[in-house]
């Protein structure tokens, strides 16, 4: 774990100490299979959530389904 | 031979697709959709709730191994707002076969058609297979048919409306021309409307609100369901001509109390 730093989750300033997206998706406690997220307007595959670092400033949007027409 | 109809290469028996919003609970939710038959149902995206991560989620009750899921833009009034949408979409359950729609302002979220056809032609590029919602236009419907949409999908009525089919002739229209199949989304309020749109000769039909705001969504869901067959079964077997005088059905000849 590191300093925390300032990021934008899901519309909301908020301190997290993880450094790649895979830490931040374990400390906020989610199950990785049934979300998705975007970084910066751009979608984060899977397959690079623990290659994907997190720096300060960061946007993020943290998706998954829920009941819908 | 079994009637089914096939969208992007997938084939269904059930021609009735059910949204899964606005219910009263998940255990509704999934009772109701289970009566109605349904084996696709429209899902929507949004942002995880961060502070309780544990909280009971749609597909722990709609398993996307049972069901089709079709991943909306509800909500979205931009072109760019509908494609993050669906491309977030994509990433979380791997699914290609999407409903788009890009809405107007209320009170009306009539379809923005320019912001439709903006975000089908960037889906398209981006190998999605959008089935559409659109206007009940049969200009802009042959046009996202041309342009690759897998399913033209015309309002019957304003979203949540439950106002049934406003312009049968225009869906009636649009089905005629289309090559792909056209389904009414929108304004679905009760069994008649549905069997209605089927007997226009619509493919399918989707719906969510007719069940959700029942007063039993089970029950609404098993009368959709046999409407939606009674539709398709009727558009099938041809209705009589309409007549504008009567035509008795019973012989006119062998009448009691008459002089032979």
């Amino acid at each position: 774990m590191r300093m925390p730093i300032a990021i934008t989750l899901n519309g909301e300033r908020r301190e997290v100490r993880a450094a790649s997206v895979a830490e931040l998706l374990a400390e906020i406690g989610l199950d990785t299979r049934k979300v998705a997220v975007e970084l910066n307007e751009e979608i984060v595959p899977r397959s690079t959530y623990a290659a994907q670092a997190l720096t300060g400033g960061d946007q993020l949007e943290i998706v998954h389904f829920i009941g819908g027409g | 031979m079994e009637d089914s109809w096939e969208v992007a290469g997938r084939r269904f028996s059930s021609r009735l697709i059910v949204g899964t919003g606005r219910y009263k609970s998940l255990e509704e939710t999934a009772a109701s959709i289970e009566a109605s038959g349904a084996e696709i149902v429209t899902v929507a995206v949004r942002r995880v709730n961060i502070a309780d991560p544990n909280a009971p989620m749609l597909q722990d009750f709609v398993p996307p191994t049972k069901y089709t899921y079709l991943p909306n833009t509800a909500g979205c009034h931009t072109a760019k707002d509908a494609v993050r949408t669906l491309r977030l979409a994509r990433e979380a359950g791997g699914w290609n076969l999407v409903k788009l729609e890009v809405l107007g302002p209320p009170p009306f979220l009539y379809p923005d058609m320019a912001g439709t056809f903006e975000a089908a032609a960037a889906l398209i590029a981006d190998n999605f297979e959008v089935m559409v919602y659109c206007a009940d236009d049969p200009v802009a419907a042959k046009r996202l048919e041309e342009m690759g949409c897998v399913a033209i999908m015309p309002l019957g009525g304003p979203i949540g409306s439950g106002l049934g089919v406003a312009n049968p002739y225009m869906i009636r229209a649009i089905k005629q021309q289309a090559k792909v199949p056209v389904l009414v989304d929108a304004g679905i309020g009760t069994a008649s409307d549905a069997a209605f749109a089927m007997e226009l000769g619509c493919d399918a039909v989707l719906l969510n609100s007719a069940l959700a705001h029942a007063q039993d969504p089970v029950g609404m869901a098993v009368a959709m369901k046999h409407a939606v067959i009674a539709g398709r079964a009727a558009y099938l077997a041809g209705r009589m001509p309409r007549n504008y005088e009567a035509n008795p059905s019973s012989p006119t000849s062998g009448l009691i109390g008459r002089a032979g």
